[in-house]
């Protein structure tokens, strides 16, 4: 049998995107009532118990931390993963990290991740989704491995680990890719990865038993003013609400639609 | 001491129309250099002198591309330094805004990924949640990186040209350390049509092709335009996943985008609605997708797009 792995998995409490979002305060940061657990990193999660799975899961010594940094309601990420099957969660929340832009969030998270590889074995594997369905940067896997040296491979449509190395394919651009790196590392996957599992009657009972650790910034070592809208080296200026798209003209096909067409293309210029 | 840094990375014998999109930018900002990788070829160097570039940078070693995003960005970071920029300009691809986000890192640099439009001060404006919000952002750090969108400027030469001057970069050692090895690269078989990302227009297709794609590629082919597809196309294995539009696909902003047999679920409309105009054939009256559509047609697309890709034909002899 592989290895066993220790597996932080970054999961994300997010506006669902099926509702109106909007961005509110001084900071014009999103509006995070009606949160969920953002959709692309069910992909991450069921990627990382895959691989625990392969190991002989949780009884052989693997782990699989789902970590969410939020206010207080980010719990509910946390809590959605182990239902799902994480192993084990933490929860990073302080106010100060309110309005923390993608630079003050990976300091963050790579410190988080330092104190939970301090504590016991050495992290493994960071796995995260390929966006989160909010900010949708696909900054912070890039910024956490700069931030804690460990090589990053991103957008892995396809991930194994064998001796101490991950191999993941994918698609990028112009070109299909196998890249190779040494663990410790940070690696984001696509959509296209796997079937993410859903939450059973079981899976919600037995999270009730596992364990949520709380950590604040005093915690991991951070000081205020390296997070939130003060440690961030971005601002939001303004934001306006978009007015929504309207309907425009619609018609029925009559036999002559695709000539109709082309002459509202005609008369858009747009021939 | 140049003012902005625009990143080249390997166009080959020609710039991209999104790199000239880029130092167009960057000349509003002040004087240009740029940071290049790959051959530089006379052709190449000669637009960058016409498009305003001072000096172009180039690494001290040529092994960049095999490894993953690591190195370009400690090269990069090192041409920042050699040039004195203070805005650097990266496309806005996966790897560049990877390439953005460790520059930022190890610059203490404040990144904006997805902008739209540059002001002369380095004010960025990007849209977020999906399109619904116009947002202006700046970085309060002394260095600003921005992943720039393609189609928001027309590429401008300066007007008087000049040669370029160029100067190695050397790249630092522990560039190269801690990053992922490509061990494996081929190429994707090209189309021939022009690049999703870039592209003025847009034909794409959903479920409803029931497989077909070809009165798309006719219609696509008769309007000089991309084609693209819904995720529920691309998992059927009708087309590439490189066409896929959409939140994990790719965000395309054309001038036009005919949706064909599409629904228009959250997910596809997030990477297509800040199309200029915005056409869809549906049978179902009931889709989504004619909530956001200027030009709607309930009709079987199988008839509707033949129809207007023969009208096209006719009305341009
Ligand atoms: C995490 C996640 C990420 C996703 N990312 C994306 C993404 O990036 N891009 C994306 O597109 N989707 C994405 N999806 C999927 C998305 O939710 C929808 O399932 C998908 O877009 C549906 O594709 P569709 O509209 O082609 O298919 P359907 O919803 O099945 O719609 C097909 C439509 O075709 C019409 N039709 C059928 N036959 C004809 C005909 N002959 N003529 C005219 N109309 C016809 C039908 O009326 C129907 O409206 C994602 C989903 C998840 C969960």
């Amino acid at each position: 049998m592989e290895e066993t792995l220790k597996i932080v998995v970054l999961v994300k409490h997010v506006p669902d995107a099926q509702f109106d979002r909007h961005i509110t305060g001084p900071g014009n940061t999103t509006d995070r009532d009606e949160s969920i657990l953002s959709e692309l990193d069910e992909y991450a999660l069921e990627a990382a118990l895959q691989l625990a799975e392969e190991r002989g899961g949780p009884k052989a010594g693997n782990e699989v931390i789902a970590l969410s940094m939020g206010p207080s309601g980010a719990v509910n990420a946390v809590k959605k993963s182990l239902q799902i099957g994480a192993y084990s969660g933490v929860h990073l929340s302080d106010d100060a990290l309110a309005g923390s832009d993608a630079a003050a969030t990976s300091l963050a998270l790579a410190a988080a991740i330092r104190h939970i590889s301090a504590d016991g074995r050495p992290v493994d594997l960071v796995l995260t989704g390929m966006a989160s369905t909010d900010g949708e940067t696909s900054l912070i896997p890039a910024q956490l491995a700069e931030r804690l040296s460990f090589p990053q491979v991103t957008f892995a449509s396809s991930l194994e680990v064998t001796g101490g190395q991950v191999s993941a394919r994918r698609d990028a651009g112009a070109f299909s890719e196998t890249v190779e790196a040494q663990l410790p590392a940070v690696v984001s996957v696509t959509d296209q990865i796997n079937e993410p599992r859903y939450p059973n009657f079981k899976g919600i009972l037995a999270a009730k038993k596992k364990k949520i650790a709380s950590l604040s910034l005093a915690d991991i070592g951070v000081d205020a003013s390296q997070v939130g809208l003060a440690g961030s080296w971005t601002v939001v200026e303004s934001a306006e609400a978009r007015p929504p798209r309207t309907a425009g003209t619609i018609i029925t096909d009559d036999g002559d639609a695709g000539i109709k067409l082309v002459d509202f293309l005609a008369a858009q210029k747009l021939l | 001491m140049a003012n902005a840094l625009v990143f080249i990375d390997n166009p080959g014998a020609a710039l991209k129309k999104s790199s000239l999109e880029l130092l167009t930018i960057a000349r509003s900002l002040g004087e240009t250099a740029v940071a290049f990788t790959g051959e530089l070829n006379d052709d190449v160097a000669a637009t960058l002198g016409a498009y305003g570039a001072t000096t172009v940078y180039q690494p001290s070693v040529d092994d960049l591309d095999n490894y993953l995003v690591g190195p370009k960005a400690a090269y990069l970071a090192a041409a920042v330094a050699a040039s004195g920029a203070t805005a650097v300009l990266v496309d806005n691809s996966p790897e560049g805004k990877e390439i953005a986000g460790r520059l930022g890192i190890k610059l203490n640099a404040g990144v904006i990924t997805d902008v739209v439009g540059v002001e002369a001060d380095g004010t960025a404006h990007k849209s977020v949640l999906a399109g619904s919000y116009n947002t202006t952002a700046k970085a309060t750090t002394p260095v600003t990186v921005l992943s720039v969108k393609a189609n928001n400027v027309e590429p401008a030469p300066s007007g008087d040209a000049t040669a370029p001057a160029t100067a190695k970069v050397e790249v630092p050692a522990d560039g190269l350390a801690n990053s992922a090895r490509i061990a494996s690269r081929t190429e994707k078989p090209a189309s021939g049509r022009p690049d999703l990302s870039e592209a003025r227009i847009v034909v794409a297709g959903g479920r409803g092709v029931d497989g077909d794609f070809g009165p798309l590629e006719e219609l696509a082919d008769a309007l000089g335009a991309a084609v693209g597809a819904s995720r529920a196309a691309t998992d059927a294995g009708w087309i590439g996943h490189d066409a896929q539009v959409g939140q994990t696909g790719v965000t395309v902003s054309p001038q036009l985008y005919i949706s064909a047999g599409i629904s228009g679920a959250i997910q596809q409309k997030a990477g297509m609605q800040t199309s200029k105009v915005i056409v869809a054939i549906n049978k179902d009256a009931e889709s989504p997708v004619f909530e956001i559509a200027d030009y709607g047609i309930i009709g079987d697309l199988f008839k509707v797009l033949p129809q207007a890709t023969a009208e096209i034909k006719k009305r341009k002899g």
